[in-house]
């Protein structure tokens, strides 16, 4: 039988898609600035790329606010457990048409090797985007008289480098992504579920989803309470 | 429909903060007003001096004009033989040197290298009356040419090779009656032509800029402002602002776009932040050269070449001479676009008598300082005129030989064409020893570009220095500059992380698209 559970709340969805977009086009607009390709005019990118770095940072503030209000940052808590199973799955069950070894829920909405991708995502690569970006814009060249002594940078260099190694992070992640979100239940499965929140899933029967969900549930809630005390 | 109002406030908010960051820049916009109500004001001179009985009686002589200006301008003379333009030298401290005494006494050129023992025709640009081969009197005020600078008739010429004398045949009275402010032609009819040609040497002073258009040069244009040399050059007890580097050395007294423009006016915040390390002149001038072409190089080396014995010249389409049996060979340029060098406002300079080690570099006649990590430097707009110029391959040393005589036999290079006899007459007039050898050396000298200042229609655009070809910044080396510079590790590691990504997925998807088929044929069966 079939069930649609409903996973990815509105603000979530908005969260999710305005970022796609601004990733999309910060990329664009920062690849231009970097001489890889011309299209916006040099001016134009560099306004735009910033507009949108703004931006971003605003809809970051607001995720972080979702995140911990909502508690849904627990969804980003690492987790050893099924991380083979999942593996395997990628490498081996996926080609037999084998089940997903982890059922999405609300309360687990992500396999264990996204955990940790996007986790990656979020304290590491998203951070050293957006402070090397901020220094981008804000640092000074030394000068005799004002400015913050402390953005005094002799060197854009380093900055610019690691700036631009992120962005080829980005973009590796965003192609695996789009390649991955085929790989649910259906090939647009996933892809709809981020567009209407409601994940439309097989199952065997009711019980037991509702029973793996509050087995799941209360893991979860164990684990935070561990983590919180 | 709740869902859709809280998005479209969250798209809101983000937007407004977005902006509200953005357009809190420090726009500091241009005394245009102020400016504005200056130059509408009609200059009305306080006195007409047609009217000046001193100036009615015939003059036979230069000098007595200048007898009559200070009867009147009783103090002015001591302003004047204070500065620079009487004086051609002064006291500069250089960095290395300490202070010294520096004008065109002991500081040579790559044109036709240096004045010393050539007074007799060089003094045909010098502010006074009387300077020869022999010496001047710098402490004789009658000597003072007022008319060189203050004729608003435009008529006074000074005669070539006269000693800094006008042509005989002037009318002194109508000319003294003349007198005013400094226009273009004052200025322009030495500082157009320095190098013996039009726009030999700065390539962005030349006689289109006696009457420009707009194209040539937005602020001076005849249709627009208008603005004389002295407008810019402002100029306190004719100490005039404004540099050579040609033969300045110090940071101080400088004429800057900045006096009007401030340093922040544009509305574009991005763009004021360039301010800090590039000039105005680097953006705001494409192109020098605009209208005539600039010498871009001399090779003294072939000079001497005669047919039938006689001197000769050839010249290329446009009437540039490409070659003077008494100067060598030239190359010009047109619509150049400039080279780019930091600079400080401090600059050295090869002094006469001064041996260098290295002969098979281009030795710098005059050396601007700056890099990226001096806080005072900025990338400026520069000509660089290359040349090929005598020394003396033993004791290394630059060769200032005597080329001006009004006839043969005094062994003047303009005369009798011969290097050694010339140089050595030459060396002995400024007191440098001379082995007896001629050698030819490269050497370069460097003009910084500040006029020629383009509608901002024609402003460099972004791209043609933020680009990874043909960057005009393609030659300062020392800062990383976006879109031009990358590290070629990350760029490879970068492409080859989303290259292998790509790979892998091809492959993933392969195997996917190709099992399930499998598995579907086998559920078929």
């Amino acid at each position: 039988m079939k069930k649609q559970v409903y996973i990815y709340k509105a603000f979530e969805r908005f969260w999710h898609w305005t970022q796609a977009i601004l990733i999309l086009f910060l990329a664009a607009t920062g690849f231009e600035i970097h001489g890889s390709i011309k299209f916006f005019g040099y001016q134009n990118a560099v306004e735009y790329h910033n507009i949108a770095a703004y931006s971003f940072i605003v809809l970051i503030i607001f995720a972080i606010f979702w995140h911990f209000t909502t508690g849904e940052w627990k969804q980003y808590l690492p987790t050893l457990k099924n991380i083979k199973a999942q593996i395997d799955f990628y490498l081996a069950g996926i080609f037999r048409n084998a089940p997903h070894p982890t059922k999405r829920t609300v309360l687990s909405k992500l396999n264990p090797l996204q955990r940790l991708v996007y986790l990656g995502l979020k304290i590491l690569v998203i951070p050293v985007m957006v402070i090397s970006g901020l220094l981008y814009m804000f640092y000074r060249y030394p000068q005799k008289d004002g400015g913050i002594e402390v953005l005094n940078i002799n060197s854009i260099e380093p900055i610019a480098l690691l700036h631009t190694l992120g962005a080829f992070l980005l973009i590796a992640f965003l192609i695996t992504h789009l390649y991955l979100i085929t790989t649910g239940t259906t090939i647009t499965s996933n892809l709809k579920a981020m567009i209407t929140g409601f994940e439309e899933t097989e199952v065997e029967g009711k019980v037991q989803v509702q029973e793996q969900e509050k087995k799941q549930g209360q893991e979860e809630k164990i684990l935070a309470d561990d983590l919180l005390s | 429909m709740k869902k859709i109002f809280i998005a479209l406030a969250l798209i809101g908010i983000i937007i407004l903060s977005a902006v509200t960051f953005l357009t809190t820049g420090s726009y500091e916009p241009t005394r245009l007003m102020k400016l504005k109500e200056e130059y509408p004001q009609k200059y009305s001179p306080s006195a007409d001096h047609k009217k000046f009985a001193v100036l009615q009686k015939k003059f036979s002589r230069p000098q007595e004009v200048t007898e009559a200006c200070l009867s009147c301008h009783t103090e002015t003379h001591k302003e004047v033989m204070q500065s620079n333009h009487w004086n051609w030298e002064r006291e500069e401290y250089i960095n290395g040197r300490g202070i010294v005494s520096i004008g065109k006494k002991n500081v040579v050129n790559n044109f036709c290298i240096g004045i010393e023992g050539n007074e007799q025709s060089c003094a045909k640009c010098h502010i006074g009356y009387g300077m020869t081969n022999q010496g001047f009197s710098y402490t004789d005020s009658k000597n003072i040419d007022c008319l060189v600078c203050h004729d608003n008739s435009e008529t006074y010429v000074k005669g070539n090779e006269l000693a800094g004398l006008p042509e005989p045949s002037l009318d002194l009275n109508l000319i003294s009656q003349s007198v005013g402010k400094p226009l273009r032609s004052n200025c322009g009819v030495c500082h157009f032509f320095g190098g013996g040609g039009n726009n030999i040497k700065h390539g962005d002073l030349e006689k289109s800029m006696f009457e420009p258009s707009r194209d040539v040069d937005v602020h001076m244009a005849v249709e627009g402002a208008n603005l004389q040399c002295i407008d810019c050059h402002t100029t306190e007890k004719h100490n005039i602002s404004g540099k050579m580097y040609s033969l300045s050395s110090m940071n101080r007294n400088r004429s800057s776009c900045e006096q009007c423009h401030t340093e922040n006016p544009h509305e574009a915040g991005i763009l004021n932040e360039h301010t800090v390390k590039v000039a105005c002149q680097t953006c705001h001038i494409p192109t020098y050269a605009k209208v005539n072409a600039t010498k871009t190089s001399w090779d003294w080396s072939t000079a001497g070449k005669l047919r039938n014995g006689e001197p000769y010249e050839e010249d290329d389409a446009d009437g540039n001479h490409i070659y003077l049996s008494i100067k060598g060979s030239f190359e010009w340029g047109k619509n150049l676009k400039p080279d780019y060098v930091w600079f400080n406002g401090t600059a050295d300079h090869y002094l006469l008598g001064e041996v260098f080690d290295d002969t098979t570099r281009a030795l710098k006649i005059n050396t601007l300082n700056g890099s990226y990590n001096d806080l005072d430097s900025k990338i400026i707009p520069v000509k660089i005129h290359r040349a090929v110029q005598p020394f003396d391959p033993i004791l290394k040393v630059l060769i200032q030989p005597k080329l001006f005589a009004d006839k043969k036999g005094e062994g003047a290079f303009w005369q009798d064409f011969d290097w050694r006899r010339s140089s050595e007459i030459g060396m002995k007039e400024i007191n440098v020893p001379f082995s007896g050898e001629v050698g030819f050396i490269k050497t370069e000298m460097y003009w910084p570009i500040n006029h020629m200042v383009s509608t901002k229609e024609l402003t460099v655009q972004c791209n043609e220095c933020h680009t990874r070809e043909k960057s005009r910044l393609a030659n300062l080396t020392d800062f990383y500059m976006p879109a031009r510079d990358y590290s070629s590790i990350i760029e490879i590691t970068g492409v080859s992380i989303i290259l292998l990504t790509v790979f892998g997925i091809f492959i993933h998807g392969s195997i996917r698209i190709f099992s399930s088929r499998k598995m579907k044929k086998e559920r078929s069966k």
